[in-house]
This record gives C-alpha cells, sequence and structure tokens, in this order.
C-alpha cells in the first residue's frame, strides 16, 4: 500500500511530480555548466595565440593555434627577421610556428622532467602507501589490536595537521639526511601522508569481505597469510585500486610540500605550472596547456571513482 | 575460533590445495598476534619518523631562538617568549580574524551552494548522475593550479568574470580588481574556495539525504504534513550528522589553507587575505624564524588536534548510521 499511496501523492518528496523535476534539473545542470565554464576557458586559453589569450574583450571565437603547447614543451630566442630568413626552411610543423614570431627553439623546456617527477613520486608514494595500508588495514580489521581506536585516530590526525606546520620540522631534518629535494624524500613524505588515508579507507572495504571465506581457507590448512594472498586480496582489488587513485590524486596535487621543499631535482608540476613565464609575465597559452595536461587524468580518474568518492573524501566512513 | 564445523561447507572456488613447504610450516608458526603487530609496524613507524619524531623536535625548537639565516648563532633556549610574543602579536591575533573570517563565510556558503544542490540532485531527474560527476569535478583538482588559473580570469582587463560583470550590471570591468582590492580579495577567496567546495558538502549532504527511509516521508503524507514541516522536521534534522561532517572537515581544511590562496591572491593586497598559514609560512621559510614559527606550528597544530578528534568523534557515529 505504501508504495501506491506515495506515488498517488504527486507533490510528495518520496516520488517528487514530473514538474519538480524538470525544475530541480533544470537549476542542476544551470550550475553544471556555470561550475564547468572556468575549467573550458583554460582549455580553450591552451589553443589560442599569446594575443588572442590577452584580448580585450576576451575572445570566445578565435582561430585555434598549437603555439601555447609548443612553448610548454621548447624554450625559444628571439632573433632579428634577417637572422631567420638565412636559416635552412624548418623542418617541423613547430619549428615553422616558431618562427613565425621571429624566434628559433634553443631547445626543451623542463616540463618534460616535471612531468616525469610528478609520476615517479606520485606512483612511488601511491604503491608504498597502498602496501602499507592493506597491511595495516587487514591488522585493524581482523585481529584485536590494543588501543585500535586511539592508534586508528593517531593514524588519521597526521594527516590533519597543516601542511605549512609539518614542512618546517621535515625541512629541517631533510637538510640533516640530504633528503631536501630529492625523489626518494618526497615519495617518503607523501606515502606518509597517504598510508593514513589507505588505513582507514582500506579498513572500510576488508570490513565489508566476510570473515567466513579467510576461516574456511584456515580450515582448509591455509596459514594467515596464504589466507590473505588469495581469499582477502582477491576480494578487495577494486578497493585497493579506488584507494590507490585516491592516493595517486593527492600526490599529483600536492602543492605545499612541494613548493616548500623541492626546487630543481625534484620538483613536481603543481609548483612548476605557474611559473611558466614567456616574455613579460605568465606566458597564459603555456601555462593554460600545462593545465590542460596535468588536469586531463584527473578528470578521467574523476570519472572512473565516482561511485567511491564519497568514500574517499569521508575516510571510509560514509559508504551509500 | 573458527565458526565452521563442516569441513564440506569449507570449500571455496579456485582455491587449491595449499603447498605443505617448509615456509609454509615456519610461517604457520606465527600467532595471529605477531602477524597484527607485523602488519601495523611499519605503518606506525613510518608516521613515527615523519610526522612524531620531526614535531618532537619542532616542540624542542620552538623554546629556541633559532633562526636559520642565522644559523652560526649557537642555539639559545628562551623559554616561552616565542609562544609569549605570539600571543601579544597583534599582527598574529589579526591573520587569525582574517583565517576566521574565511573559514566562517566560506563553509557557510557551502553549506547554503552544497546542501541546496544536494536538496535538487535528490529529486533524480533525468541525468542527475551525469550531471553530479561533471560538478564535482572542481575538488578534485589541484588547489594550486586552481588558484592559478583563476587569477587568469579575474584579471581586470583580460579575464572573463570582469567582463561577465560588466555585461549584466554595467562597471567598467576595469574598473574593479577581484584580487588586487583590499574589499574585494577576501571574498574572492571565498568565492574560488566555494566553486572547488561547495560540490564536496553537496557530496556527503546526498548521502545523509539518501539515508533517509522513505516510510518516515510517507507517515509524514498520511498525517498530512506540509512539505515545508517535512523539511525542518525530518529532512534536516535526519542530515545533520553528515553536515557536521562537512562542516568540521572543510574548517579543518580552510583553518589550515595554504596553497590555493598562496596562488590567488599570495595573501595580498597588502595582507588582507595573509591567512594564518601563509603568515606561517613568510615566518619560517622568507623571514628564517624557525623558533618563533615553530611555536606558531604548535599553536596550529593543537587547535587542529582539538578539532580533528572531534571529527574523529562525528564519523564514528555517522558510520554507526
Amino acid at each position: 500500500m505504501t508504495a501506491a499511496a506515495a506515488r498517488s501523492t504527486a507533490h510528495s518528496i518520496v516520488e517528487a511530480s514530473p514538474r519538480t523535476k524538470a525544475f530541480a534539473g533544470g537549476l542542476v545542470i544551470l550550475y553544471a555548466v556555470i561550475t564547468i565554464l572556468p575549467l573550458l576557458w583554460i582549455v580553450a586559453t591552451a589553443f589560442k595565440s599569446q594575443s588572442d589569450a590577452i584580448a580585450y574583450p576576451p575572445k570566445v571565437i578565435f582561430e585555434p593555434t598549437l603555439e601555447g603547447y609548443v612553448n610548454l614543451f621548447t624554450v625559444r630566442t628571439r632573433q632579428t627577421p634577417d637572422f631567420i630568413a638565412k636559416l635552412p626552411p624548418p623542418e617541423t610543423w613547430y619549428d615553422q610556428l616558431v618562427r613565425k614570431r621571429d624566434m628559433v627553439i634553443a631547445g626543451p623546456s623542463k616540463v618534460v622532467p616535471r612531468f616525469v617527477n610528478s609520476l615517479i613520486i606520485g606512483f612511488g608514494s601511491t604503491f608504498l602507501a597502498v602496501f602499507l595500508g592493506t597491511l595495516a588495514a587487514y591488522a585493524f580489521s581482523r585481529f584485536r589490536i590494543p588501543l585500535a581506536d586511539d592508534l586508528l585516530f593517531f593514524i588519521l590526525s597526521t594527516r590533519m595537521m597543516p601542511p605549512v606546520a609539518v614542512a618546517i620540522p621535515i625541512y629541517l631534518m631533510y637538510r640533516q639526511l640530504n633528503l631536501t629535494d630529492t625523489r626518494l624524500g618526497m615519495i617518503l613524505l607523501y606515502t606518509a601522508v597517504n598510508v593514513s588515508l589507505a588505513v582507514w579507507l582500506l579498513k572500510g572495504f576488508i570490513d565489508e569481505i566476510p570473515r567466513e571465506y579467510e576461516e574456511a581457507a584456515l580450515v582448509d590448512g591455509y596459514t594467515r597469510l596464504q589466507a590473505l594472498r588469495k581469499v582477502v586480496l582477491p576480494q578487495a582489488v577494486t578497493g585497493i585500486a579506488a584507494t590507490a587513485i585516491f592516493c595517486l590524486i593527492f600526490s599529483w596535487n600536492e602543492y605545499a610540500f612541494a613548493v616548500l621543499l623541492t626546487s630543481g631535482e625534484a620538483q613536481t608540476m603543481p609548483p612548476f605550472i605557474p611559473f611558466i613565464i614567456g616574455e613579460g609575465g605568465q606566458d597564459w597559452p603555456a601555462v593554460a596547456a600545462a593545465t590542460t595536461l596535468f588536469v586531463v587524468p584527473i578528470v578521467m580518474f574523476t570519472v572512473l571513482l565516482r561511485k567511491h568518492l564519497l568514500r574517499g573524501i569521508t575516510f571510509g566512513a560514509v559508504r551509500k | 575460533m573458527t565458526t565452521i564445523s563442516q569441513p564440506d561447507h569449507a570449500t571455496i572456488p579456485g582455491v587449491s590445495t595449499p603447498a605443505k613447504s617448509r615456509d609454509a610450516r615456519r610461517v604457520r608458526g606465527l600467532s595471529d598476534r605477531a602477524i597484527a603487530w607485523l602488519f601495523v609496524a611499519p605503518t606506525i613507524a613510518l608516521l613515527l619518523a615523519i610526522n612524531i619524531f620531526p614535531l618532537i623536535w619542532m616542540l624542542r625548537l620552538s623554546f629556541t631562538s633559532l633562526n636559520l639565516s642565522m644559523s652560526y648563532l649557537p642555539l639559545r633556549f628562551v623559554g616561552l617568549d616565542n609562544f609569549r610574543d605570539i600571543l601579544t602579536d597583534e599582527d598574529v591575533w589579526f591573520r587569525l580574524q582574517t583565517t576566521a573570517q574565511f573559514v566562517i563565510s566560506s563553509v557557510a556558503l557551502q553549506v547554503v551552494v552544497g546542501f541546496g544542490l544536494a536538496l535538487l540532485i535528490n529529486r533524480q531527474f533525468r541525468g542527475h548522475s551525469f550531471w553530479t560527476t561533471i560538478i564535482l569535478l572542481p575538488m578534485m583538482l589541484s588547489p594550486a593550479v586552481v588558484g592559478n588559473f583563476w587569477t587568469l580570469l579575474l584579471q581586470p582587463q583580460i579575464g572573463p568574470f570582469n567582463y561577465l560583470i560588466s555585461l549584466f550590471t554595467g562597471v567598467p570591468p576595469s574598473s574593479f580588481s577581484m584580487t588586487g582590492q583590499v574589499s574585494l580579495a577576501p571574498w574572492t577567496i571565498v568565492l574560488v574556495d566555494t566553486w572547488m567546495w561547495a560540490p564536496y558538502v553537496m557530496l556527503i549532504c546526498l548521502a545523509g539525504l539518501r539515508s533517509i527511509p522513505d516510510y518516515i516521508y510517507e507517515a509524514a503524507e498520511v498525517d498530512r504534513a506540509s512539505p515545508w514541516r517535512q523539511f525542518w522536521s525530518i529532512t534536516l534534522p535526519m542530515t545533520v550528522p553528515f553536515l557536521m561532517l562537512a562542516v568540521l572537515f572543510r574548517a579543518i581544511e580552510n583553518f589550515k589553507m595554504f596553497d590555493m590562496v598562496n596562488l590567488l591572491t599570495s595573501g595580498g593586497p597588502g595582507s588582507t587575505t595573509e591567512l594564518v598559514s601563509i603568515s606561517l609560512k613568510r615566518a619560517a621559510f622568507e623571514k628564517w624564524r624557525t623558533g618563533y614559527s615553530s611555536a606558531l606550528a604548535i599553536i596550529l597544530f593543537v587547535t587542529v588536534f582539538g578539532a580533528a578528534n572531534i571529527y574523529v568523534k562525528t564519523l564514528n557515529k555517522v558510520k554507526q548510521r
């Protein structure tokens, strides 16, 4: 009776009327469009020429060019038109593009090494955090550990600390250990930050795997470790993957530690992007190109993760 | 300790009989307790090395007058002088006030926008999951990169934001600067922060709304409670724990805000948007007043630690639902 009653009362919250739905949908879509505009503007700016990017009024329709991307990956020097005229004809499309602006390519920019740093530090810290996190989460989930709640709170509280405040002693410690501006130092630091999220999230996922599975395996003569490897881990694969993506996103996006503790060798993309400079200030098309390349993986991951996002942002506490 | 008595029930598909190698037997010797400690120890050890040890070191330094730009000076202990200096410094109180204003206004705005969006999305119109994913994008981005590209969007002359405002209001676009004007900059960081994090509040509120069983609304319908009454007596009270979770976490995050604001306004103009973290970064990494900034950092730690405690309590409360 209840379901029928709910459907018959059209204005009920349980089942909204078509008109209410259309109104709600309209508002949400309006918000979504407004919220996505800044991102679209950046993607578009990456395809603008320098003069289109800083035109007044701002240009919505423009002739697309790959100059921003070329500028992002190269270092260029300005030359006189006479000098350029004397050069042999350009070999590639990007040489040609640069010469149109009276410049020649002097070499590659630092963007590729920075991108590689982001990848190495991101994947390195994610792997370590998920590995340590899985072990700890399994222990917290399955065994009686004295003071478990306090330990779990301690683990989480380390993630809540203000990064600038944490960076002060880390800076001093890394200076002593020669870890300043090294990938290893950043990997260790990001692992420490990520492991707290990994433990909490994975504990939630492992809690959901019925204990009976392992107990059956133990009865069959498996050891604990074998049961973990062959019974629990295969069941937890989705959870481990989701956790790994969350850790990866954190390391990928992190800025405060990166800007305070690295300056060259181990610098990642976030502190690098704002300092992509052209002649006379920020080279906006190149900055926008870097931002676009940097953000695309995140957008893909967000789509992949959408079912687990809620867990990720509440440390596994809210599941559905 | 096992609950399974019938071995027949214990077979699991895809699991073969384990090899009885010497290794396996040795591992079998490990008690569950040993495994538990073996599994937890590396994580605790890492956190002790990277978080706790430096923290204790910093606590020691907070009682010294160490200045890294003059580190040749012998380490001098000054007792509680740093703490006294900080707590009696008008500038520090001013930064804390700026931070409090930022935290309160941004979290309030995010609650209004986020809760509103959650109520709308909860109507389950067609395509709601696609649009929800679009709305969620900003919160997944790097705050630093967000702060950086908003400076382009907010440029008085060339930025599209001022241009749009001038289209609707007629105010010339170059007559105001969202990041460069004392009266506007505090609102700009609130605006960008809300753009980024309202989806966070939305997502958690949505979970809260979905946790309310339908039969409660059905009972309210039977009792002829108005939609307004239903909202105040059912929807809101039952979402409050979730809302608390979102508010606490956003408040903690914004209290320690550094990355986005550092790139958007870098604390300016003057020090209008100099949040306490930015101020700390200046003291520690520009003026190199390590002793003083360690003391300030300790004060921030204690504050966040207290807030984190309340957060975890709320977290556990929500978990039980």
